[in-house]
């Protein structure tokens, strides 16, 4: 999932402070997900901003709603007729959700309450981890199912560098050196021999990335005879 | 006689380092170079070591070879891509610099500008492979070379990795590096010289020259240090106590690298002195040594 962290309220107070009506629009899947930007923290958020906006007299609207996909066109136009009552829109999504909603809701600025981080997953413990860099080009067959790309700080793709301490990262002693990981689940699945491989130095992708699938393209309408 | 052909003269080889400072001046690192110079085959410079912005490794190789001093460039992935990578490459030719130290490089994390952007577009295997690239004339993009340089490739090593799987993928690592053109390692500080031993046992074979790593003590103070935060540096508590209980830190410090070497001297083909702000005192380690 899209992992993202909910900015600091005096950011957000700072963003918002010019509108009176603001929708703020949660998002179902990633967020939700990683219990940062779904419904329940739409309905904190909210009652955050009306107490501050309270507190400066102000007489706001601050209106609530989550749609299932912030990144999809269907279900953004299915609130586009809420949405034109407000002077502004607060996005809970990923960053991506936010370019969706402003991309097709031209007049009304579209902000971001969320700071969007990593594509990643949850230990079940409160903590989220950064298991991929969407590099576009995946070497986890020969990694053991282990990505050095997104989970070695120095991203190297042919072995350890020599810094790591007990088997932890020379960066941080609470991570754990991906490659010693690797070399771990490579012995367990008797596949150390894909260490030997040599790699080609990362043909690094060009921003920003689009993905054509001719496959899914509409089909142009015959012209007339 | 150069590195290169000290290299393959079959002598017992012996390098020293420099680290520059930060700032342009140079007078005390050149009288220390002044110092060493004739004593050993070749000095090191560092690039930006631990992370931290400093005077660049290619203009004081420059300033050594002035001083006819062999200097051996370092030159880490962190900070630079590929395209830059190769440019210094060739700047460095050009500016009569024979020995390039490959190597991946500290984290920036680790340094003194912690925020910039960790580069590692490439590292010390795929670095090594561009060097032989550019000897053959061409860049990494397979265009011709107008004029091409002829380096002689180095790489490093950590024989004192601190778990199996750390070592296996270090010794891993090492032959990938001679694949890719290393003809000399210069290992990290070696205090154990049982572990050095069993280290070089295991590399028996591979078809490379290595320098066992060798630092200067100043204080028991620094060697703990170094044992909870230098990877592959383990200093046994016997050396800290000696350093602890001398009235003379100099020369205990002096004896006891001059005794690992000593130790060593059968072991591998030479030795790499990081003397980290002593260098003043390398002459009394060789001399101690009977180098």
């Amino acid at each position: 999932m899209i992992v993202a962290e909910i900015k600091p309220l005096a950011e957000i107070k700072e963003m918002v402070k010019k509108y009176r009506k603001v929708l703020i629009v949660g998002c179902g899947a990633c967020v939700t997900v990683c219990l940062s930007g779904g419904k329940k923290q739409v309905e904190l958020l909210a009652s955050a901003l009306r107490t501050v906006k309270k507190m400066e007299g102000e007489d706001a609207v601050i209106g609530e709603r989550t749609i299932p996909r912030q990144c999809e066109l269907k279900f953004i136009e299915q609130m586009k007729d809420e949405a034109s009552q407000y002077e502004a829109i607060l996005s809970m999504g990923c960053g991506a959700g936010v370019q969706s909603i402003a991309e097709d809701l031209e007049n009304i600025p579209v902000l971001p309450a969320m700071n969007t981080l990593f594509i990643g997953a949850s230990d079940g413990r409160g903590t989220w981890i950064e298991l991929c860099a969407a590099c576009g080009d995946c070497i986890l067959w020969r990694t053991g199912g282990i990505c050095p790309v997104a989970r070695c700080a120095k991203r190297l793709i042919y072995g350890p560098c020599g810094g790591s301490q007990g088997g932890r990262c020379e960066v941080s002693k609470d991570n754990p050196c991906v490659w010693q990981q690797i070399y771990t689940r490579l012995m367990k699945l008797n596949q150390l021999h894909l260490l030997m491989g040599s790699s080609q130095p990362k043909a690094w992708p060009v921003h920003p990335r689009k993905l054509v699938r001719e496959d899914l393209k509409l089909k142009k309408e015959p012209t007339g005879v | 006689m150069g590195f290169r052909e000290a290299l393959h003269s079959g002598k017992f080889l012996i390098t020293a380092e420099i680290g520059p400072g930060k700032g342009t001046e140079t007078d005390e690192l050149l009288e220390d170079a002044e110092l060493i110079k004739g004593k050993v085959d070749a000095i090191n410079v560092t690039d930006l070591q631990s992370s931290v912005m400093r005077l660049g490794s290619m203009a004081v190789c420059h300033l050594l070879k002035d001083h006819g001093i062999d200097p051996i460039l370092q030159m880490t992935c962190r900070d630079r891509n590929r395209l830059a990578l190769q440019s210094d490459l060739l700047s460095a030719w050009v500016l009569g610099i024979r020995n390039v130290l490959s190597l991946t490089g500290d984290h920036p994390t680790l340094g003194d500008h912690p925020q910039s952007m960790p580069v590692f577009d490439l590292d010390s295997v795929s670095l090594l492979k561009v060097i032989k690239r550019l000897n053959e004339g061409v860049d990494m993009a397979g265009n011709q070379l107008k004029g091409a340089p002829d380096f002689l490739p180095g790489a490093v090593v950590n024989p004192g990795a601190d778990t199996e799987a750390a070592l296996e993928m270090q010794i891993i690592k090492m032959e990938k590096k001679i694949e890719a053109g290393a003809e000399f390692f210069q290992t990290q500080g070696i205090f154990d010289l049982d572990l050095f031993e069993r280290f070089m046992k295991r590399v028996e074979g591979f078809k490379t020259e290595i320098l066992g790593g060798i630092i200067l003590l100043k204080s028991a103070g620094m060697a703990r240090f170094m044992n909870k935060n230098v990877a592959g540096v383990f200093v046994p508590e016997p050396l800290i106590k000696e350093m602890e209980v001398t009235k003379d830190k100099v020369k205990t410090s002096v004896e006891i690298a001059a005794r690992l070497i000593k130790g060593m001297k059968d072991m591998c083909q030479g030795v790499h002195i990081m003397a980290i702000g002593w260098e003043k005192r390398i002459p009394l380690v060789l001399e101690d040594a009977e180098l």
